[in-house]
């Protein structure tokens, strides 16, 4: 690992938010360039300092009290309404809070979005685990553990690794040549992660088994600008994800459907 | 129906100090951060019926959170750019305490206060979630629905910055 690269990942590295493999590196680099390790260590003061200094601003005396009294008010008023603002509001700040009232409709959207994907634990969290373990490969230029674009020396290279066992095709005629294939985790369950490429975008199809059984259809998904789909055949989930438009990817779910 | 008022006291009201914080930290002065708070409990308590009851503390600092950037917007949209903000008024950085109170406090204590206080507001609110709230890089993406990789540059320049502004309180002797 050179410099640079270590640079990159130290304020990731400082914050445990690495992978083990990731952490590995970096701690290998720093022990042996003074450069990185002085750097590492000033990064760490700097994250000591601001735990223990950084002034933790008390609530205003009585605060917590108005605001019960607020809520228990505004319950009691209207509601099934939408109920009058000027419960909670001080009378002399009034004229600002009407400047606001646009401003506070747009806002209200967004947190009335907000509860409806958490209304999901399960899928939620399954799509957030497996974006941000495609995020992860990407950040931590650990893309591979077995780089190969022969399906003969991916699909063994897994056995042994996981207790189940993962059909790997190469799809390089098609648009989409395989580039290997990693071990990550999605959800603390051990998943096989087969890589394919697509100019300069990555694909990462994540597959472990299923704890549900029958197939599900295929569901579109968006993440913080990142396509997947997901589905289940045969015992086994399927994730693919990357930052390729939603046509390419989809023509890429339909060839590892097709093949399956 | 006093139900509803009960289990958001026993949910959400719990994390009221965490969310005064944030706010306080991203407005820089009390008489804002308690306007907003006042605006954010009261729509947290509107769509409470939305919320799933999974992280109470999450969705408190996320409703704060916007409420904060949409006075920002209305009132403040000059600190919304990415420029460190050398004018920074110190007194409002600082919390009120007595004179006493606040001799006794280091140097060290007092220059990264305002080093922190200085930093642009997107940079400050990562670095104050990831510091004094713990949140990963992830719960802040979520929260701030930015990609992780921009938390993590985010973090990443906000500290060579208080990194840069700290030694040079510390060369110079005292705070401007």
């Amino acid at each position: 690992m050179i410099c640079n690269e270590t640079m990159r990942l130290l304020d990731a590295y400082v914050d445990n938010e690495l992978d083990l493999r990731g952490a590995l590196e970096v701690e290998e680099h720093i022990a042996r360039c003074p450069a990185c390790g002085a750097e590492e260590k000033s990064l760490r003061e700097l994250q000591v300092s601001a735990r223990a200094n950084l002034t933790r601003y008390p609530m205003p005396t009585g605060f917590e009290a108005r605001m019960r009294a607020a809520l228990h008010a505004e319950e009691a008023q209207a509601p099934t309404e939408p109920p009058p603002v000027q419960a909670v509001r001080k009378p002399r700040r009034a004229w600002r809070w009407a400047a606001l009232a646009p401003a506070a409709a747009a806002a209200a959207v967004l947190v009335v979005a907000m509860p409806r994907l958490l209304q999901q634990p399960s899928e939620t969290s399954v799509a957030d685990a497996v974006v941000a373990a495609h995020v992860r490969s990407l950040l931590a230029n650990h893309l591979t553990d077995v780089a190969s674009s022969d399906q003969h020396t991916v699909k063994p290279w897994f056995q042994g690794k996981l207790d189940y066992s993962v059909s790997v095709t190469d799809f390089a005629a098609e648009g989409f040549p395989l580039v290997g294939g990693r071990l990550d985790y999605v959800e603390d369950t051990p998943a096989a992660a087969l890589v394919y490429k697509r100019a300069q975008h990555v694909v990462n199809l994540f597959v472990w088994p299923s704890k549900r059984a029958g197939d599900e259809p295929v569901q579109r998904v968006t993440r913080r600008g990142y396509n997947a789909y997901c589905w289940a055949r045969n015992g086994m989930h399927y994730w693919a994800v990357s930052d390729l438009n939603e046509a390419d990817l989809a023509k890429f779910v339909e060839l590892v459907r097709g093949n399956r | 129906m006093a139900d509803r008022v009960a289990s958001f006291e026993q949910l959400v009201l719990p994390h009221l100090a965490a969310g005064y914080n944030l706010a306080r930290w991203l407005l820089r002065n009390d008489h804002d951060a308690e306007d907003v708070m006042q605006e954010a409990v009261t729509r947290a308590f509107r769509f409470f019926d939305g919320f799933s009851g999974t992280n109470a503390r999450g969705w408190l600092l996320t409703v704060v959170r916007n409420s904060a950037y949409t006075f920002l917007q209305q009132n403040r949209a000059r600190e919304l750019g990415t420029e460190f903000d050398e004018e920074v008024h110190t007194e409002d950085a600082r919390p009120s305490e007595s004179p006493e109170v606040l001799l006794l406090r280091s140097a060290q204590q007092r220059s990264l206060n305002e080093a922190v206080a200085a930093l642009p507001v997107e940079f400050r609110e990562v670095f104050v979630l990831r510091e004094m709230e713990g949140l990963s890089y992830k719960e802040i993406a979520d929260l701030a629905r930015i990609p992780i990789g921009t938390v993590m540059s985010r973090l990443s320049r906000a500290r060579r910055q208080l990194q840069a502004a700290v030694a040079w309180r510390e060369q110079s002797g005292s705070a401007p």
